[in-house]
């Protein structure tokens, strides 16, 4: 099962590391706009097998609307989004609008949430959890030890859904390592590395080694 | 307020403190605060404010904090409350973050806006010892808001006008300003973590802002602000960057004062609307902070010779010394 998280730029992304933050800043001084986004995301999921999720922050669903936003994604065949910076308390409108819409909402549990955090984490989630491997931002290498094993653990006690596990997986190791605890990796940082680095046939071959 | 800060991460068991600023006065503060408790001390600046406030960063260091130029987006107060946050995340564990932006998740807009209200209880208490009555109208610079709520605090629950004043940097229409509240130009909308009116287009991604003074240069506004606004509570005007610079010099002329460049925004507004109002009214000025930190900043605006040829007698000496 393949998932594509399609990255929205923001002005102000504070949950990123470096080359998220200046990907972000780079594509918005070369004038990506939200329309384009979604444009884009029509295409991708036209063309392509797998589920396209937005991943971004909340102040560009605001802006454009909730209700908005939410058929702005189906439109374009997303299937949910991620949006690190809203707060559950904060999202009951949106999740009953998505609800409707048969949009996910994909919901992050991090090593800092408390068990009771996690069962109302984990009561509202849909689609699949994103568990965060670790703290901080995304980006920086993430050591997979039996930390990250007992975390999943403890998500999966408060969820059915799927669970991917983010933040700092580099490559196939981690892959490997988390195979048969996790349900989906997710790999961010380490692609876009690759893609700059090496460019289209650097990327293929990157992610021809992580599905080896 | 680093003081009551300190406290805070003492209690919570924290070794280290972060804080962001714009102008280097709250990282100053905390720096100073964290020389006298012994904390480990990072504070982040936007790359563009370390160039214009040197003298603050100067001060810092020799504190023992580490400042750290912030290289992101626009490199300003904002792209350094952004890299608080996330060396926050990463290791809260053993970090206490002292915002000192009354904005931010909460519930550090309310917490900075609490610790800040003793200026609003003591000038208010001064004012009734020496004048005997409330002052009629109170003007405050306003960047985050912090300044601002700590001395309007003072005077909610009086019959006394509120007027915060917005950087107004190149002016109407010029889109190179800080007025949220104070021109049409911002909208609500939700970023680092709180929701008020942001200087931000259609798509929600922020605008450039412009100040000549580095902590009113933000694009957002303490969200009681918002709402107080909206109110019709406290009234919001823009000072531009060169009346900045005019009341400046008459301030230093006339009444011996150095206020920050951030503070003589208050000083504008009170000075224009002074002469609408009765002479036996009385006007509260918060001089948030002096002008010292913006020696360079005010030399190159007055185009001071003599300030001009000081540096580069420095500098050659600098250079002479470095053979």
């Amino acid at each position: 099962m393949i998932w594509w998280n399609y990255s929205f730029p923001f002005s102000e992304p504070s949950a990123d590391g470096p080359l998220f933050a200046h990907a972000n800043e780079q594509s918005l001084k070369s004038g990506t706009t939200v329309d384009q986004c979604f444009e884009f995301m029509r295409e991708v999921s036209a063309r392509f097998p797998f589920k396209v999720l937005m991943m971004g922050y909340y102040n560009t669903a605001f802006k454009m609307g909730e209700e908005r936003f939410v058929q702005r994604l189906k439109d374009a065949g997303g299937v949910g989004y991620i949006l690190p910076d809203l707060p559950v308390e904060e999202s009951a409108n949106l999740h009953q609008l998505s609800e409707k819409a048969g949009i996910e909402p994909i919901i992050l549990m991090t090593p800092t949430s408390s068990d009771k955090r996690l069962a109302q984490l984990g009561a509202l989630s849909r689609g699949m959890v994103y568990v965060v491997a670790r703290k901080g931002v995304t980006g920086s290498k993430t050591k997979m030890g039996d930390d990250v094993l007992a975390l999943i653990e403890r998500c999966r006690q408060h969820t059915n859904m799927p669970i991917g596990v983010g933040f700092g997986i580099s490559g196939k190791e981690d892959m490997d390592f988390l195979r048969g605890s996790a349900d989906l990796a997710i790999v961010g940082t380490a692609a876009l590395k690759t893609w700059q680095e090496s460019g289209a046939p650097g990327l293929k071959k990157f992610f021809a080694a992580l599905m080896a | 307020m680093s003081w009551d800060r300190a406290c805070c991460a003492r209690r919570l068991g924290k070794r280290k403190v972060i804080a962001e600023t714009g102008a280097g006065q709250h990282g100053f503060a905390t720096a100073t605060m964290a020389a006298r408790f012994g904390f480990d001390c990072k504070i982040y600046m936007g790359a563009v404010d370390v160039a214009r406030q040197r003298p603050n960063v100067f001060w810092m260091e020799n504190l023992g904090a580490e400042v750290i130029a912030v290289q992101d987006g626009q490199k300003t107060l904002k792209d350094a409350i952004n890299e608080c946050m996330r060396d926050w995340v990463t290791n809260m564990e053993d970090t206490h973050y002292i915002l000192g932006t009354a904005c931010g998740p909460h519930p550090f807009p309310e917490m900075v806006s609490w610790f800040q209200s003793i200026i609003g209880l003591e000038a208010r208490e001064q004012m009734l010892t020496q004048t005997g009555r409330l002052p009629d109208r109170v003007y405050a610079c306003v960047g985050g808001g912090s300044n601002a709520m700590g001395i309007f605090q003072g005077f909610f629950d009086d019959d006394v006008e509120l007027i915060g004043v917005e950087a107004g940097g190149l002016g109407v229409g010029t889109y190179m300003h800080g007025a949220r509240l104070a021109y049409d130009d911002a909208s609500v909308g939700v970023a680092q973590g709180y929701k008020t009116y942001f200087l931000q287009n259609d798509d929600g991604n922020m605008n450039e802002t412009h100040s000549v003074a580095a902590g009113l240069d933000y694009i957002g506004i303490n969200p009681i602000f918002s709402h107080l606004w909206e109110q019709g509570k406290v009234r919001f005007e823009a000072a531009t960057d060169e009346e900045v610079k005019e009341t400046l010099k008459l301030t230093m002329r006339t009444e011996g004062l150095i206020p920050a460049l951030e503070s003589t925004h208050a000083f504008v507004t009170a000075l224009k609307e002074a002469p609408t109002m009765a002479k036996d009214e009385i006007i509260l000025i918060n001089q948030s902070g002096r002008g010292d930190k913006d020696i360079f900043t005010i030399a190159d605006a007055l185009d001071d010779a003599k300030w001009k040829s000081f540096v580069e007698g420095k500098s050659d000496q600098y250079r002479a010394e470095r053979g």
